[in-house]
């Protein structure tokens, strides 16, 4: 549903992707790999509109994004969680909820509607504390919640970019079993990680990234199985 | 000095800081969300008292003029964001030339369509009269601005705080590109904000009409004061503004009574002083992107 054709991307004069192609499928979870500096943020914010690429081509539901402004993609239904969370710190729990654009869009038959009552499902804690600020929750929770604004503009594909970051090891796991229930109500993801054990057990599919380029693709198995791959690209 | 004079001097600084309240707002969260620091925000006070003053010389009636000087001054504002500033947006060079040159261009129009003597907005009938205060007598025009001023605070904050929108524009000064990234279009979200600041300016110099007279130059006076106040309130927050206002209005005016001679300079000191405490001023929310 979410398509990339020979993107380049640059900052300035830096050429940081340097002919990306890959796709997300419906309702799967690809995760995209790679060390620092390989272009794995650059990639989530070409196709949210952040960095526009200078060439090629972003489609999803074939239909162009290339180019519109962030508000307008987000509005197409593709739902960033960004690096670092972003939590607005100057807005309550509920209000860092409430701030996102509402949905206008048709919901298909079978996709779960998101609105607030689903999010506060989803993670009853930001309920609890739905009064406080934003930055008063704990890491994990912070993390909930960027997921939870995002689920707010009633996505049908979420970007997440690097969601374990600075997480201790038994909130990774949460996080992971929260990527496999957003994926069994049918949403599709595209996640950007570090952790390389919770991209292999959250993904349908894993891409491998080097210097703005796919230099690997195939199941997680099969990552799992290539050392090669692994110790050269990855660093395990 | 008597207590009842003292009193009636308090209450000058603040029909006065609630004058530059009105500005230093819309400047301050034009500021903070925008990151524009408009140098021709005062042209939206003087051409909100001008404007009124011919609607009030064809008698529509002081009400309706103030409401119709407004509007205009809105559009103004509109028109200056869509077509001009959005064209610099985060070149701060740009900006400062483009809103710096601005402020002299509508100064000149004033002068050209005005004249350059000293006018006045007469006070609007039902308020030229004067309360006994305590043996003294006072404008009740005055007292109307200080009650506007202070109702106008309330409901900002109202604003500010208890709604969507609200939220939106301070998740604006937080994050611009991450609220855009959650489907908001923040240009309208900065058009808005910018006829808001406009109709407050404007709104201040047509109440400010009949208290402070009207003359080229004006504009810039209160220009400065408005940006200290912005600076010592911090960016980006009516409360912030409007404590900075009520503390520049109250130095002004009792400076003026006790030090003529160091009226600005004490605006200043006060300035210096809060920014060696707290250097992103009062309520001032730290660094911003």
């Amino acid at each position: 549903m979410l398509k990339l054709e020979d993107v380049h991307t640059y900052y300035g004069y830096s050429h940081i992707l340097q002919g990306l192609s890959f796709s997300v499928p419906k309702g799967k979870c690809v995760a995209l790999l790679g060390r620092n500096g390989a272009g794995k943020t650059t990639t989530i914010h070409s196709i949210a509109g952040l960095t526009p690429p200078r060439t090629g081509r972003i489609s999803y539901l074939d239909k162009p994004i290339s180019g519109l402004p962030p508000y307008k993609i987000a509005r197409h239904g593709i739902g960033l969680v960004p690096q670092g969370r972003r939590i607005f710190p100057s807005l309550t729990i509920r209000e860092n909820l409430i701030v996102p654009a509402k949905d206008s869009r048709q919901t298909e038959a079978g996709q779960k509607k998101w609105d607030l009552e689903a999010v506060f499902e989803l993670f009853p804690v930001l309920k609890e504390r739905e009064q406080n600020m934003g930055t008063q929750l704990s890491g994990g929770q912070q993390q909930m919640l960027a997921i939870g604004r995002a689920l707010m503009t009633n996505p049908q594909c979420i970007l997440m970019d690097e969601p374990s970051e600075g997480l201790a090891p038994v909130i990774i796991e949460q996080v992971g079993e929260i990527i496999t229930r957003l994926k069994d109500t049918g949403l599709s993801i595209l996640l950007v990680e570090q952790n390389f054990y919770l991209a292999c057990g959250a993904a349908d599919h894993v891409l491998v990234m080097s210097k703005g380029q796919i230099v690997w693709q195939g199941s997680p198995t099969e990552l799992l199985a290539n050392e090669e791959i692994q110790h050269q690209y990855l660093g395990v | 000095m008597a207590t009842s004079i003292l009193f009636m001097h308090i209450l000058n600084g603040l029909a006065y800081g609630m004058l530059l309240f009105m500005i230093a707002a819309g400047l301050s969260i034009i500021f903070g969300l925008m990151n524009i620091v408009n140098l021709a925000h005062g042209a939206f006070y003087l051409g909100g008292v001008y404007i009124a003053y011919s609607l009030v010389q064809q008698n529509l009636g002081f009400w309706l003029a103030m409401i119709a000087s407004i509007v205009l001054v809105a559009g103004l504002g509109v028109l200056m964001e869509r077509f001009l500033l959005e064209r610099v947006y985060g070149k701060e060079l740009e900006q400062v030339l483009l809103t710096f040159g601005l402020s002299f261009i509508f100064a000149d129009l004033v002068k050209w369509i005005w004249g350059t003597s000293p006018l006045a907005l007469p006070v609007p009938s039902s308020l030229d009269v004067s309360l006994d205060m305590g043996g003294t007598m006072f404008p009740a025009y005055r007292l109307f601005v200080i009650l506007v001023g202070c109702l106008l605070a309330v409901l900002l904050w109202y604003m500010e705080n208890k709604t969507r929108i609200g939220a939106i524009i301070r998740a604006g000064v937080d994050d611009r590109q991450m609220l855009s990234a959650l489907g908001i279009n923040i240009k309208v979200v900065f058009t808005s904000i910018f006829a808001v600041g406009a109709a407050l300016a404007g709104l201040s110099g047509v109440l400010g009409g009949p208290i402070m007279g009207m003359y080229v130059g004006i504009d810039s006076e209160i220009l400065v004061s408005s940006l200290v106040i912005v600076v010592v309130g911090g960016l980006g927050t009516w409360k912030g503004a409007f404590i900075g206002a009520i503390l520049v209005g109250l130095v002004d005016t009792l400076g003026r009574v006790w030090f003529p001679s160091l009226t600005m300079a004490m605006v200043f000191v006060i300035m210096i002083i809060v920014l060696l405490i707290k250097p992103n001023g009062l309520f001032g929310r730290g660094a911003h992107a």
